[in-house]
């Protein structure tokens, strides 16, 4: 149980060079099977490790017994047990979907899942801010060669810009690096934590350059507003399982822009206090807006998807900005949420585009399709969701997020700019779904089976939202104990320092 | 040392910016290079600059920082991969769009299309 805290790490590392080695890399099934019991050990792993942050408190990991704030460590509190478990069950469904037919467009495709599931997870539970960038490159560059899988000119020029934007972005985070470990002489986010309140004043100007960088890597990732170009074009070319794992991409920026800039750069850092609030604010709320722009003007329900990412993205960027618990505590929820219903709604993309022959999932006049009602189901229900209507997750995030502006000055501009972005996607996507199912011309399409496989990955991953409003109570309890434990410097900071002095006895 | 040092990591940077905003894959695969070397450089100088300074235990009086050469390292091991990734990138691009711009397509220039436009009316 000791070792619990590394495991998300190892088993999809091991699992994925293990499926490079003869027994396991001769026939793909092998491969599958293979992957999908690893991938539901994860789950279990994540979901263990979960209980026992939540029950027993945050965990540290001391790798090689270095203690921090010189060693390398794992840090398992609630929010990162939490993305862990997220991520395993997301990657669980598109692994599911995957193992239908899209993992035979090239080779390797579930080692290069598992590298890229073992960076997401090392992002989520390192404590430090090189790892942190370690893992960035571990997951990038898996996604890299998951990206370009299958093949074909739309995917090799999605990459290229994807790639060429992603190692920009690698140099701009070593740039902040070097200069925050130059002014304030560790990389430890705890130690980090207690260092940035002593600098000295020509330093501060230093630091706050450096923390704004990250700002401006993490924006990247996450997909904030000037640096969102790259997302809509990638995620509509990657193929359906890959893009549903993208899900969780931007998420890691979003987490990222968490930890740094409520943990080291918040409320206590002194001078350098909330520096990135100030620029938050203006580019959650301009992402929100082009995020309802994207949506409205897509032509097919890929790109709607990836523009519905996108106002996501801008809904947590405008809670972290709020940087107040209860905000956090709902975007949290909303993370939940959104990660899962964003990853169904690109499979269902794919499953609609193979029905409808050659019209795909454009905005056209097709035939009928032959398994419409379905297909119709889970779409419904997935666009309830992510537009935010009663009585589904999406509603309850967004009421949450709404009921934690209560009494800021900005409540002005919150309110409308997310409630106009939910009317843009529910018109967006209404207009997808009456395309879709109702209009149809001459006789019906040629009868695509679906595989069960299918199914099951988008049920996994729809399951996700009623289960969320029904233990709604256990859950919000759960990111609100989450939520103060980032914002309370006592839990997030002087635990994690002290542990490891204690440990050292 | 200092105004030299700072000088050399300020240049690689502007070039390699420059490169990177160019439209050919061949000159941001350079700019990413050289931009790479520039950031090793500046890690490197993060832990302040020092003459005859050891960075391992019991090899002088006088230490250096080692934390950043070891980031460092780790850093040039990952460019390393990411450039090798994005020039088998780059080639693989110029085989699937039958040209080397990072759009896939070279975009006209604004010269023709005035003149075509002057032909037209």
């Amino acid at each position: 149980m000791q070792h619990l805290p590394i495991l998300p790490i190892l088993l999809p590392m091991l699992a994925g060079v293990l499926m490079l080695l003869p027994p396991l890399t001769n026939t793909i099934n092998r491969h599958r099977v293979f992957a999908v019991s690893v991938m539901t050990a994860l789950v279990v792993v994540s979901a263990m490790l979960l209980l026992s942050s939540h029950q027993q408190g945050t965990q540290m990991y001391v790798l090689g017994g270095w203690q921090p704030p010189f060693g390398i460590v794992l840090v398992a509190d609630r929010l990162s047990t939490m993305m862990v478990l997220l991520t395993s069950l997301l990657g669980l469904g598109a692994q599911l979907y995957a193992c239908a037919g899209d993992d035979k467009g090239g080779m390797y495709f579930h080692p290069l899942f598992m590298f890229q599931i073992m960076g997401v997870n090392g992002a989520f539970l390192t404590g430090d801010i090189f790892n942190l960038f370690v893992f960035f490159e571990v997951l990038l560059i898996a996604s890299y060669a998951l990206l370009i899988h299958g093949g074909g000119k739309q995917k090799t020029k999605a990459n290229v810009h994807y790639v060429i934007l992603n190692l920009v972005g690698s140099s701009i985070f070593l740039f902040a690096l070097g200069i925050l470990y130059g002014t304030i002489g560790s990389l430890n986010i705890a130690d980090m934590a207690v260092k940035v309140r002593l600098l000295g004043e020509h330093e501060q100007a230093l630091a706050k350059a450096g923390g704004l960088l990250l700002l401006v890597v993490f924006g990247l990732k996450a997909a904030l507003l000037p640096l969102h170009f790259w997302l809509p074009k990638t995620y509509a070319a990657a193929s359906a399982p890959v893009a549903a794992l993208f899900a969780i991409m931007t998420k890691v920026g979003i987490y990222s822009i968490l930890r740094v800039h409520t943990v080291i750069f918040g409320e206590d850092a002194g001078a350098l206090a909330s520096i990135a609030i100030p620029w938050l604010w203006p580019l959650a709320l301009l992402t929100l807006v082009i995020g309802a722009v994207g949506v409205l003007a897509s032509p097919n329900l890929r790109l709607t998807v990836a523009n519905l990412v996108i106002i996501s993205v801008g809904t947590l960027m405008v809670a972290i900005a709020m940087q107040r618990e209860s905000a956090t505590s709902a975007a949290l929820y909303y993370m939940i949420h959104t990660t899962l219903v964003s990853g169904a709604l690109f499979l269902l993309a794919d499953l609609i585009s193979k029905q409808r022959g050659k019209a795909e999932d454009r905005y056209v006049v097709a035939r009928k399709m032959k398994r419409g009602t379905l297909i119709g189901i889970a779409f419904f229900i997935a666009a309830l969701t992510v537009v935010g209507m009663p009585p589904l997750s999406g509603f309850v995030g967004k009421t949450l997020l709404l009921q934690a502006t209560q009494g800021m000055a900005e409540i002005a501009w919150v309110w409308p700019t997310i409630l106009i972005a939910g009317l843009a996607s529910l018109i967006a996507i209404s207009r997808a779904g009456t395309t879709i199912f109702w209009r149809h011309a001459g006789e019906s399409a040629i009868d695509e089976p679906i595989s069960p496989l299918k199914i099951i990955a988008i049920a996994i991953l729809l399951a996700a939202s009623p289960l969320l409003v029904i233990f709604g109570g256990p859950i919000t309890e759960f990111t609100n104990l989450a939520a103060a434990q980032l914002h309370d410097t006592t839990q997030s900071v002087d635990a994690l320092l002290q542990g490891g002095m204690n440990n050292e006895n | 040392m200092e105004a030299v040092y700072a000088f050399c990591v300020g240049m690689l940077t502007t070039c390699g910016l420059f490169l990177v905003l160019r439209g050919r894959t061949f000159t941001v695969v350079m700019g990413l290079t050289l931009l790479s070397y520039a950031v090793n450089l500046f890690l490197f100088a993060s832990g302040r600059l020092k003459l005859d300074g050891a960075a391992v235990l019991g090899q002088s009086t006088d230490y250096s920082d080692p934390l950043p050469q070891a980031l460092v390292l780790t850093a040039i091991v990952i460019g390393f991969a990411m450039t090798a990734f994005v020039v088998i990138l780059a080639m693989r691009s110029r085989a699937d769009q039958g040209n080397d711009h990072v759009d896939g397509q070279i975009p006209t220039r604004p010269n023709s299309i005035t003149a075509s436009s002057k032909r037209n009316s």
